[in-house]
């Protein structure tokens, strides 16, 4: 807990009543070290086992309840999760951030499976808006379609939708992999700063939008490039990766990659350097 | 954010108020303020159905002023006296609440001159005109509008609906939706997002002679559907110009007395989901607005950015 000190010499802001104290003490921020790793707690989470199975009908359920339930069967151990009647519920399966097998037999509203780490889960049917928006880890599988802002903001994982998704795919993406087997709407892509978009499918207008970083893959047709997005050669390592990914992603095995257009940031709008943030404050 | 919901079924009349009502109170949480109706019903398209209302609901959240229903009545006889002057005969009337009015009524002559005329009584708005359209709005949740209207029995092919969060105009009838596409009989519109070229298109409008009864910016899209048909377009060009000559977000239903459209702006920054088979087309604001009158596992997508789709019965 930081220390909150009153001092005598106050600044204009002070003066103005604004506030009266500083804040000192050691810094709230916590860094992972690997070799730590094995002491390392991550709160909420469940040591669940994969063979221990079972079903939950959440027809009659709202979400929060039907998340908690969630939440209790994996500190009971169960570690395959079957979702009954989901019913194009919001927010479901939220906030999940162990291994779990998290399988639904439905469809999904808005919101669903968000800011999760680490679970493998199966839709089998459609999706809303922003489905598992700041995914950390783990895979995500749609069978069928999925709404707009699809995967907004993962930092990690694999997130693949069988079907079409709607506009703004990937949005401010961080890291991972989005697979979309159909087609894909407006702005892909936008401001997207790392990881990368494979559609085997068309794309409509502003592909790549003001993106900073990151790779974008299309079959298809391309309806526009936004600010900044522009083309790049496929290599071998591309082609290949694309091939696997596609094998992994049980979707597309046979897809021609070959043919697919690469699509980076041009980095013209930004004032852009070859260091990482870490490195940054060494040569500042 | 507001809600909006509509359906088509191609080959059967079926109890359509009810599973309007159904979908949008699975959206109230998107709008609360306010719920309308536009329900394309069984009649024998012999006569003029009118829905009018001579003033306001004074409920919870509304901003409008409350009067005696002595002054409704005395509206009420104005309206009659200009139907009489115009040579319409009423064939039947219904009074639905204090101050809203169903006729069926026979005339044969000029739509806009006949609404120029109703309207000139003070607070009269004419709600809709049409030989199958039934537009009903209120305030209160699709529950409540449809349980204070009978909906529920209205049975026919398809219908459009919106659950209304009240943004940029007041809590009211006036400003709620959906709006009649005058001066054409039986047509409608919903609407969510905001536009943002209202006024410039206003006044071009209006300088058209096309009439404006609320300041809501939903209301445009209704009147400027209105003007392209007027002048000779189709349901679907006009639509589809309307992508370029509205500018802002939204995703808009419409429909007429054998079609519903929809139209989705090329931002695609408002939501739409749609389900399609051979005999029904249902869609609205989120997945559970259908799932309330399809429970069973369906296939359902998310239309492009600047799409626009027309089905007929």
């Amino acid at each position: 807990m930081a220390n909150l000190k009153t001092t005598g010499k106050k600044s204009k802001a002070q003066s103005m009543g604004m506030h009266t104290e500083v804040l000192t003490g050691r810094t709230q921020q916590k860094f992972f070290n690997p070799d730590e790793a094995e002491n390392f707690y991550y709160f909420g989470t469940h040591d669940v086992d994969f063979n221990k199975r079972t079903e939950l009908d959440v027809k009659d359920m709202d979400a929060p309840d039907a998340n908690k339930k969630i939440d209790s069967l994996m500190s009971e151990g169960y570690g395959t999760i079957v979702i009954k009647n989901p019913q194009g519920k919001h927010s479901l399966g939220v906030g999940i951030l162990n291994k779990l097998n998290l399988i639904f037999e439905g469809s999904l509203g808005y919101f669903g499976v968000g800011s999760c780490d680490g679970p493998n889960v199966r839709i089998n049917g459609r999706v809303g808006w922003s489905c598992a928006q700041n995914l950390m880890a783990g895979k995500v599988v749609i069978e069928k379609n999925a709404g707009s802002s699809f995967g907004a903001a993962i930092r990690g994982g694999d997130l693949i939708c069988k079907g079409s998704v709607g506009a703004r795919t990937g949005i401010d993406m961080k890291g991972g992999t989005i697979i979309v087997g159909g087609d894909a709407g407006a702005f892909t892509g936008f401001m997207m700063q790392r990881g990368r978009i494979i559609v085997l499918g068309n794309v409509g207008i502003n592909l790549g939008d003001s993106m900073y970083d990151g790779t974008i893959f299309i079959g298809g047709k391309i309806g526009s490039f936004g600010s900044d997005a522009v083309t790049s050669d496929l290599t071998s390592s591309d082609k290949d990766w694309l091939k696997r990914k596609l094998k992994v992603a049980e979707i597309g095995e046979n897809f021609d990659v070959s043919k697919m257009t690469k699509i980076v940031a041009g980095k013209k709008l930004w004032n852009y350097d070859n260091l990482e943030p870490t490195e940054k404050k060494g040569a500042i | 954010m507001c809600g909006i919901a509509g359906l088509i079924h191609k080959d059967k009349s079926v109890n359509i108020g009810s599973e309007l009502q159904l979908m949008l109170q699975a959206l109230k949480h998107r709008g609360p303020d306010s719920t309308g109706y536009a329900l394309y019903g069984d009649t024998d398209g012999q006569n003029f159905i009118m829905r009018f209302k001579v003033g306001e609901n004074v409920g919870e959240g509304s901003n409008a002023v409350n009067e005696e229903t002595s002054v409704y009545d005395k509206r009420k006889k104005i309206v009659d006296k200009n139907l009489s002057d115009l040579g319409a005969t009423i064939v039947k009337e219904e009074r639905l609440t204090p101050y809203s009015f169903r006729y069926e009524i026979k005339y044969d002559k000029d739509l806009m001159e006949f609404s120029k005329k109703i309207e000139s009584a003070e607070m009269t708005e004419i709600l809709s005109i049409g030989k199958s359209l039934e537009l009903i709005k209120d305030i209160g949740d699709a529950k409540e509008v449809c349980d204070r209207y009978n909906l529920d029995k209205i049975t026919g092919t398809h219908a459009i609906g919106h659950a209304r969060m009240a943004t940029e105009s007041g809590v009211d009838i006036k400003s709620a939706h959906p709006f009649w596409g005058y001066p054409f009989s039986d047509v409608s519109v919903v609407h969510n997002g905001q536009l943002t070229n209202y006024w410039n298109n206003r006044r071009a409008l209006e300088n058209k002679g096309m009439r404006f009864m609320s300041e809501c910016d939903s209301e445009l899209i209704a009147v400027y559907l209105a003007e392209k048909m007027r002048n000779g377009a189709t349901l679907e060009e006009g639509m589809k110009d309307s992508l370029k000559g509205l500018d802002g977000v939204f995703t808009y239903f419409v429909a007429t007395k054998d079609s519903l459209g929809m139209a989705k702006d090329t931002m695609a920054a408002k939501p739409l989901v749609l389900y399609e088979s051979d005999n029904l087309v249902a869609m609205g604001s989120e997945e559970i607005a259908i799932r309330s009158i399809l429970p069973q596992e369906i296939d359902t997508y998310d239309p492009f950015d600047g799409e626009v789709k027309v089905w007929q019965i």
